[in-house]
């Protein structure tokens, strides 16, 4: 009976000691471990959180970087066509350029030619004219006397010779 | 889980092979098994005097008194036993105890009396100071009557005698019980001391813990790595799954509880000097902390669990008192449930230790030892799971109790 009968003397200092124990660890002891762990807790989770953020961040970065890569790259390309463009552009200008300068000169020489063989030909004519002339002159002073039939002769003949 | 079955399965399997051993052994000395004597040398230093039975005392030095060495070793005592060893005196052999006495504070007839154990001299000598006298029997103090002795309440009659000879029908009687009164005994008992001794442990441990985390915030290192798995089971598997956002407030309260049990569980596992006290295996301890329960869930308790105590909503008007008067009782039963728990889990466990070391004494030969101290091996390793289950099932209870009683409850 005496094991189940409780002491007041080791009720009294089990109150105590208890008593002591709860306030004395609750201040200095569970108050501060719980906020160290959960201040630790917290900064881990932070941190945790922060990485996330910044691999978020670089997957953003390294998106970015792709774009502007390709936009470079495609600006390189229009660059290139525009330039092959205008080369193809001054070529062809070119090319019609020369056409027209050769096209130019040469109606400038077939029109020296023509006027050159105008010239001949004038030049042949009167040298066929002096010629006939001086054929007629001879005729004349051959036969000046003779019949007419002969001036329509010789006038005929005159006639007859063409220009080509 | 499987493993804990197991485990449970083979204790009781021991428990059933262990307790009639026990049991036969008491049973052998009928005449000593309600005996209750604080130290075995004061049978051995009575069975050194002489006596006018020598038959009854060769038979009592042939026995081996199991009960009184076990029963006081679970109760309370004014001195913290160590060892005891023999020397010779008088050609006789005498054993001589090595104890620390402790300090007396007893309060009677308005005096409050002050003395170090150490003046009983193991109870064979009373101590008066002022108009008290006080004698040390059965390891409590009794204030001696007025003829200065022992007055027992033996059935038909009462029976006055001197001091010495009352000791000694005390020795002779296993029945006798003292009428004496009793002071206000305020004793720093071996329980006490050894709580305190448990209180500065954990002092200086949980100070020095939380002074850890002031210096190396981050990562635990050495004694912080050790315990801070322990206190984040506490928090984070017994207290959070009941109490949730109100765990800040209560985690003070249950894990004092919790270190404290689990403390004085392990001290009083350690078989020599500093440890063996039964503190968690005494009655009035394990009331305290119970008490303390009872105050938190029930000055914690909110609206709704006083309307459910006392008025349970959703049924019949009829029915309303009789839960009331079930709930009220379950107020009750609630705590002492914990109390009685803890009490006979820890006692029986120091029982079951003392009853094995016990039996190669009983036998009489060194041949059981080796049996015993695997056995005990075996017990100690339970022992230890046991310090740790109970300070677990305490702490969880308690936690388990106080949710409901600060549980917001959702009608309609």
């Amino acid at each position: 009976m005496d094991l189940v009968t409780p002491g007041i003397g080791l009720v009294f200092w089990t109150t105590i000691i208890f008593l002591t124990l709860l306030i004395v660890l609750g201040k200095v002891a569970w108050k501060p471990i719980n906020n160290a762990i959960k201040k630790r807790s917290q900064s881990i989770e932070d941190a945790l959180n922060q990485a996330e953020i910044a691999r978020e961040e670089m997957k953003k970065l390294q998106a970015d970087n792709e774009k502007i890569m390709d936009e470079a790259r495609a600006e390189r390309d229009k660059m290139l066509k525009e330039a092959r463009e205008i080369k193809d552009q001054i070529v062809a200008q070119a090319k019609s350029e020369a056409e027209k300068a050769a096209a130019k000169v040469m109606a400038e020489a077939e029109q020296k030619r023509d006027a050159m063989m105008v010239a001949a030909m004038a030049d042949i004519k009167n040298q066929v004219l002096d010629l006939s002339i001086a054929v007629a002159e001879k005729v004349v002073r051959k036969q000046i006397s003779t019949t007419p039939e002969q001036e329509m002769l010789v006038n005929d003949l005159v006639k007859e010779i063409k220009f080509n | 889980m499987k493993k804990y079955v197991w485990f449970l399965l083979s204790l009781c399997v021991l428990l059933t092979f262990a307790m009639p051993v026990c049991a036969q052994e008491t049973e052998a000395q009928p005449q000593d098994t309600a005996k209750q004597i604080e130290e075995s040398d004061e049978i051995a230093q009575n069975i050194a005097e002489p006596t006018e039975e020598p038959q009854a005392e060769a038979a009592k030095e042939e026995k081996f008194d199991v009960t009184s060495l076990i029963m006081g070793h679970i109760k309370d005592s004014h001195v913290w036993h160590i060892l005891d060893y023999t020397k010779e005196e008088n050609g006789e052999e005498v054993e001589v105890p090595v104890a620390v006495p402790l300090p007396v504070i007893v309060f009677a007839n308005g005096h409050l009396d002050f003395f170090m154990s150490g003046a009983f001299h193991h109870g064979h000598e009373a101590v008066t100071k002022g108009d008290n006298t006080y004698i040390l029997a059965n390891d409590k103090i009794y204030l001696a009557n007025e003829k200065g002795g022992l007055t027992f309440k033996n059935g038909e009659e009462t029976t006055a005698m001197e001091f010495h000879e009352g000791l000694e029908y005390l020795e002779a009687n296993a029945t006798a019980e003292i009428a004496n009164e009793t002071p206000w005994d305020f004793s720093i008992t071996k329980n006490v001391a050894s709580m305190m001794l448990v209180s500065i442990i954990l002092l200086i441990v949980f100070i020095s813990f939380a002074k850890a985390y002031k210096k190396n915030p981050g990562r635990p290192k050495g004694m912080q790595a050790v315990l801070e798995p322990v206190f984040l089971y506490v928090r984070d598997d017994i207290i959070y799954p009941n109490l949730g956002s109100k765990t800040d407030k209560f985690l003070p309260y249950l894990a004092t509880v919790f270190f404290f049990i689990l403390f004085n569980n392990i001290l009083g596992l350690i078989p020599f000097f500093p440890g063996n006290a039964n503190v968690t295996g005494n009655i009035a301890v394990t009331m305290v902390l119970a008490i303390f329960t009872f105050l938190m869930i029930n000055l914690n308790g909110n609206k709704d669990y006083w309307h459910h105590t006392f008025w349970m909503p959703g049924v019949p008007v009829f029915v309303k008192p009789i839960l009331a008067v079930v709930e009220l009782m379950g107020i009750i039963v609630k705590p002492v449930a914990l109390m009685i728990r803890l009490f006979a889990n820890i006692s029986a466990g120091h029982i079951i230790i003392l009853s094995l070391v016990s039996l190669i004494f009983i036998f009489q030969t060194i041949a059981v030892a080796p049996v015993s101290v695997i056995f005990v091996l075996f017990m100690d390793c339970l022992e230890m799971l046991v310090a740790f289950l109970q300070a677990y099932i305490f702490t969880m209870l308690s936690a388990v109790f106080i949710s409901l009683a600060v549980a917001e409850h959702k009608h309609e």
